[in-house]
């Protein structure tokens, strides 16, 4: 696939907002994309009848963009595992995704592991301030019904990016280094930009001539300056709080001991691995044979230790998982919201993960060309880690 | 070292390819050559089949030390599956240490069909060094 080489390579060009009306003039964008037939259908966030969230819907006609929010600031679902359904058979003509850059990378991610499928795929990067919990976002719109989604834009142009009062983002989102897509076919920048007045639209690589021609678009090299500097300034708060956060918690698990504490409180609900859009195989080890003991078994094994706990099998769950999907996990944090004990998984995929990943030099996401970790190897490597002489 | 408690023997699982260290521990036998009997061996159709699980389970199920043996890069009879068992090994290895699993306890080498008293030497060195180590007890199946 060509055209992933992140933001670098990419032209842009400003799209004017109407009434200080970014929404508004965002919809009217992705209607253009859908009357033009550049793409046939559209994956996009929608408000919930209810008004209080929404979640990613698939839109076949434009009228039905009216209550479409592509800066929706929660993440109900990880968009990516979206992807693999809805990717997972040949289709005619174009779709469109709306993606928040997390969503991007583990989309990418899974394109390397056949799950998802981008050839008749528009990819729709927008910059991510950050995203609040579905009952918080929730509870944000009982209280002020008048709420506006632009409000959730606020201090994105200067790059001093807070919560709402009262609120906090999401802890994965308070960490995150990724603010802005990497790649994407095309990327609506926020961003550093005066979002009450313009938008900047990014093309790269393989829909840029005819997005050009299409839409009149006059796409010119390079980003701006103020727009790096927002960004840099972002991502490096971002950083500091991730190396605190980090930190804390490798204090809380950097023993195996501390590691099981900090998990005790699992029960095993295999929500984590559910929402996880990383984790995909369709027979899973946990729901195998390998983990149906026989009641002999348990019995000796309560035996042996005098107690066991029920259900059992905790620890293995999380090593396992772990060993299997480090190095691709993109600290999207679907498996923090998704866990009924408050368990701070998605940090600990980030401690034990990012150190795997330098380890392979690897970005999850990055680039769909780039091989996972362990689908390849180099002849002479690890020679220490894996102990021969 | 005090922690080894008396007449304490490490007990180890070693996952050897059937291709090479597998021979390579018969070899060993039919020369006679004398190595610690601490081993359990499994048979493996090639150390690219193991999977990381598969080192946790025993760990947990109370072993002491885990040896994962196959061919030598360029060997493998499946051409690359020890240099893919490789990766999936130091990454693994990488984050037991982390959890304080010492280094020696899971162990990995490459051992060919006609490297008799290479594979004698490599459980003498593999079973010094749990032994050194003590018994294993932090994987074992307690609470968790
Ligand atoms: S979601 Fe939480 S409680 Fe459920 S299995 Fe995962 S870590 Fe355990
Ligand atoms: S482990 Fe958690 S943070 Fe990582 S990709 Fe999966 S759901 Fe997202
Ligand atoms: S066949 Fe021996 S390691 Fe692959």
């Amino acid at each position: 696939m060509d055209g992933l080489d992140g933001v670098q390579r990419m032209k842009s060009t400003i799209i004017k907002v109407e009434n200080k009306d970014t929404l508004r003039s965002l919809r009217k964008f992705l209607g253009r994309l859908m009357e033009s037939k550049f793409v046939e259908a559209l994956l996009v966030p929608k408000l919930l009848p209810g008004g209080d969230g929404f979640v990613q819907s698939l839109i076949k006609d434009s009228r039905m963009l009216e209550d479409a929010n592509p800066i929706a600031p929660t993440m109900a679902v990880q968009s990516a595992r979206i992807l693999s359904e809805l990717t997972s058979s040949p289709f005619d003509g174009r779709i469109g995704v709306v993606l928040k850059p997390c969503e991007l990378r583990a989309a990418v991610e899974m394109v390397k592991f056949l799950q998802v499928n981008l050839d008749n795929v528009v990819t729709i990067g927008v910059d991510c301030p950050g995203t609040y919990e579905v009952g918080d976002y929730a509870e944000m719109v009982k209280k002020d019904r008048e709420l506006s989604p632009q409000a959730f834009l606020e201090g994105a142009s200067e790059g001093e990016i807070r919560p709402r009062q009262g609120y906090n983002f999401r802890e994965c989102c308070q960490i995150c280094e990724y603010p802005v897509p990497l790649n994407g076919d095309i990327t609506i920048g926020l961003l550093g930009l005066d979002h009450s007045k313009e938008i900047l639209l990014m093309a790269g690589g393989r829909f840029e001539k005819e997005l050009a021609q299409k839409f009149s678009l006059e796409l010119k090299e390079g980003n701006s300056a103020n727009r790096e500097k927002v960004i840099e300034k972002v991502t490096h708060k971002r950083r500091e709080q991730r190396v605190k956060v980090i930190d804390e918690l490798k204090e809380r698990v950097n023993i195996i001991e501390k590691f099981m504490q900090t998990l005790s409180t699992c029960i095993r609900c295999h929500n984590c691995m559910n929402v996880c859009p990383i984790c995909y195989c369709k027979e899973c080890v946990f729901k195998s044979l390998v983990f149906e003991h026989r009641s002999e078994q348990f019995l000796n094994w309560a035996d042996r230790r005098g107690a066991i706990r029920m259900p059992g099998d905790t620890l293995i769950f999380h090593l396992t998982r772990m060993s299997h999907m480090a190095t691709s996990c993109v600290g999207c944090g679907m498996c923090d919201s998704a866990c009924p004990s408050d368990l701070p998984i998605s940090s600990l995929f980030g401690l034990i993960g990012s150190e795997l990943q330098e380890m392979f030099e690897y970005v999850p996401g990055r680039d769909a060309a780039e091989e996972p970790p362990v689908s390849v190897f180099k002849e002479d490597e690890l020679q220490a880690e894996a102990g021969s002489e | 070292m005090n922690k080894t408690v008396d007449n304490w023997e490490p007990k180890i699982v070693a996952f050897l390819c059937n291709w090479c260290s597998y021979a390579g521990a018969d070899l060993a036998g039919v020369s006679r050559l004398q190595y610690p009997p601490n081993l359990r061996v499994i048979r493996v159709p090639c150390s690219g089949r193991i999977n990381p699980l598969y080192i946790v389970k025993a760990l947990q199920q109370g072993v002491d030390g885990v040896l994962v043996s196959g061919c030598h890069p360029g060997d493998c009879h499946y051409i690359s599956g020890n240099l893919v068992a490789r990766r999936k090994f130091a990454l693994l290895k990488n984050f037991l240490a982390y959890l304080g699993i010492e280094p020696e306890r899971v162990q990995f080498s490459w051992v060919s069909a006609s490297e008799g008293s290479r594979f004698a030497a490599l459980i003498e060195k593999v079973v010094d060094e749990v032994k050194e180590l003590g018994p294993a007890k932090k994987l074992v199946k307690k609470g968790l």
